[in-house]
């Protein structure tokens, strides 16, 4: 390649991005971009700040210091040229209860412009099996239909950037594996990249091509699955987790 | 029967401990009794003072203002409740984050609760001013072109305490969702909704003169006794909400940027 070839320009750009609450420091300084149809996992124990990363990279939370760019957007100031672009999934939001499933559907897919949304929620309802409770009351559903629900919201707008918090974490095996396969797919047809929190190892094995590892708000390894299950010579993600968290960091890069 | 005083003392402490942790819910306490006492006591002083019942059609007088007064206070109320429940309405289903993270920019989302508070005062108000008419024969309408001025200065006024309550709630949570319910009723007393502003001592006169509402109410007054519209009074209302209006959104703007940097959008509970 040449030298004065251009790099295609990352779809997520994070930049010496820190949080801090009364002169304490939660996160950061943290460095990292995702690229078109990757998929990056955001490991870390309860407190880690997986979700004030998410939440600072969605506009939610304002950083300290550092920058987010979304498409070339700084998500501080030109948020607006992004969002219609991205999207998100978390346990910690809901949506309207009283309003059925397909009422939901179609109020968010008016916010997010979306053309042909009767068609764009059945296909919906197909990928994600919602037809059964389409018109149910979305606060009568179990908590993995809710969970559905959720990600079809978040697909609603076709999004080139999906930032997931935790998705499959109220869901049975059966269940989360579906989703995660849909995650997949989402991620193939629409080439979009993905930051996913989660607690859970195999899911972050399976779906990750790169694995952003937090401890105490700052990042303590950053590399692909295999790489990490190399460098720390163990069989899991799981015990990789658990070397990070309690400390035995011999894998660490120096 | 066995009743545990630990029990009912653990629970006293449970709404105890949600008090201090809320100076919102104390003010509340204090607000109510204190909002009752000025208005209540305030008419008491205008009807003794004026003579108002025992004058010749007094009586009719009086109570025609009092139900003008009603239905307008109404109006004003019922606009700013509006406004606030379609925004709380958002916390109560944790869905602000949603709507926060979608293409739906800050003055689309006011200009989605200005259309809701509207037409909650559609659905809510326009039967009670039927009623008035068929109980009390006071008909709001006949005001004609009066009616529309006190209106619209009603509803800037309306709409910005909606706005910088809705600002509250975003940066405070839902720990702040009395103030949807009982910030408005300080005009009461202030605002010379039941009696004129010279009923009030003089030190609050000032006070009341800085609010539109108090343009309104004298206006009506000015219209069922005087029969004359003050548009002079309507003008300065209107002018003052406008002000108000810049005041509250600006407000809700760096309510909103301070609920950012203190990380609440994401905790909108209690």
């Amino acid at each position: 390649m040449s030298q004065n070839a251009v790099a295609p320009r990352p779809t997520l750009a994070v930049a010496g991005l820190s949080k801090s609450y009364d002169k304490r420091r939660v996160v950061g300084p943290l460095d990292f971009s995702l690229e078109a149809g990757s998929v990056t996992g955001l490991l870390g124990g309860n407190g880690a700040g997986k979700t004030t990363t998410i939440g600072m990279v969605m506009g939610l939370i304002e950083p300290t210091q550092g920058s987010v760019h979304a498409f070339g957007c700084d998500m501080s100031r030109e948020r607006y040229g992004a969002l219609g672009r991205m999207n998100f999934e978390s346990p910690y939001v809901d949506m309207p209860h009283r309003l059925t499933v397909r009422q939901n559907l179609r109020v968010f897919g008016m916010l997010y412009d979306v053309e042909d949304l009767d068609a764009k929620i059945e296909q919906l309802a197909k990928d994600l099996a919602l037809g059964d409770f389409l018109d149910r009351q979305t606060g009568r559903l179990s908590a993995g239909q809710k969970t559905r629900v959720a990600i079809a919201k978040s697909l609603i707008n076709d999004p080139q950037l999906l930032l997931l918090d935790e998705p499959t974490a109220s869901l049975d095996p059966d269940t989360a594996d579906w989703v995660r396969a849909r995650l997949e797919a989402h991620r193939r047809t629409h080439n979009c990249a993905i930051l996913l929190a989660s607690h859970n190892m195999s899911e972050v094995e399976r779906l990750c091509d790169r694995v952003l590892m937090l401890k105490d708000g700052t990042l303590v390894d950053d590399d692909s699955p295999a790489s990490l299950l190399a460098r720390y010579g163990r069989d899991t993600l799981e015990e990789v987790f658990l070397d990070v968290a309690r400390g035995r960091v011999d894998g660490a890069p120096a | 029967m066995n009743v545990s005083f630990k029990r009912i003392g653990a629970m006293v402490l449970r709404y105890a401990y949600l008090l201090r942790a809320s100076y919102t819910r104390v003010l509340d306490i204090i607000y109510w009794p204190t909002v009752q006492l000025l208005t209540w006591g305030f008419l008491q002083t205008y009807l003794v003072r004026a003579g108002a019942l025992a004058a010749p059609g007094g009586a009719a007088q009086a109570a025609g203002t009092l139900i003008g007064a009603i239905l307008l206070w109404d109006i004003l109320l019922r606009g700013q409740q509006g406004f606030c429940f379609s925004f709380i309405e958002e916390l109560w289903s944790r869905n602000l984050p949603n709507i926060l993270m979608s293409p739906l920019r800050p003055t689309e989302f006011v200009g989605a609760l200005v259309a809701m508070s509207l037409i909650r005062l559609a659905v809510g108000v326009l039967p009670v001013t039927i009623f008035a008419i068929l109980f009390f024969g006071f008909n709001l309408w006949s005001l004609g072109i009066a009616f529309a001025a006190f209106f619209v200065v009603l509803m800037l006024f309306a709409w910005s305490i909606g706005l910088f309550v809705s600002g509250i709630l975003l940066r405070y949570g839902l720990g702040a969702e009395n103030l949807v319910w009982s910030l408005m009723f300080f005009v009461q007393p202030l605002g010379a909704v039941y009696y004129p502003v010279t009923t009030l001592p003089n030190w609050l006169q000032p006070i009341s003169w800085m609010l539109p509402p108090t343009y309104v109410f004298e206006g009506l007054r000015g219209v069922l006794i005087d029969h004359v519209i003050r548009w002079d009074l309507l003008a300065q209302g209107f002018v003052i909400d406008v002000v108000l209006f810049a005041a509250a959104s600006a407000a809700f703007g760096l309510l909103l940027k301070s609920a950012r940097r203190a990380g609440t959008l994401l905790q909108t509970g209690e």
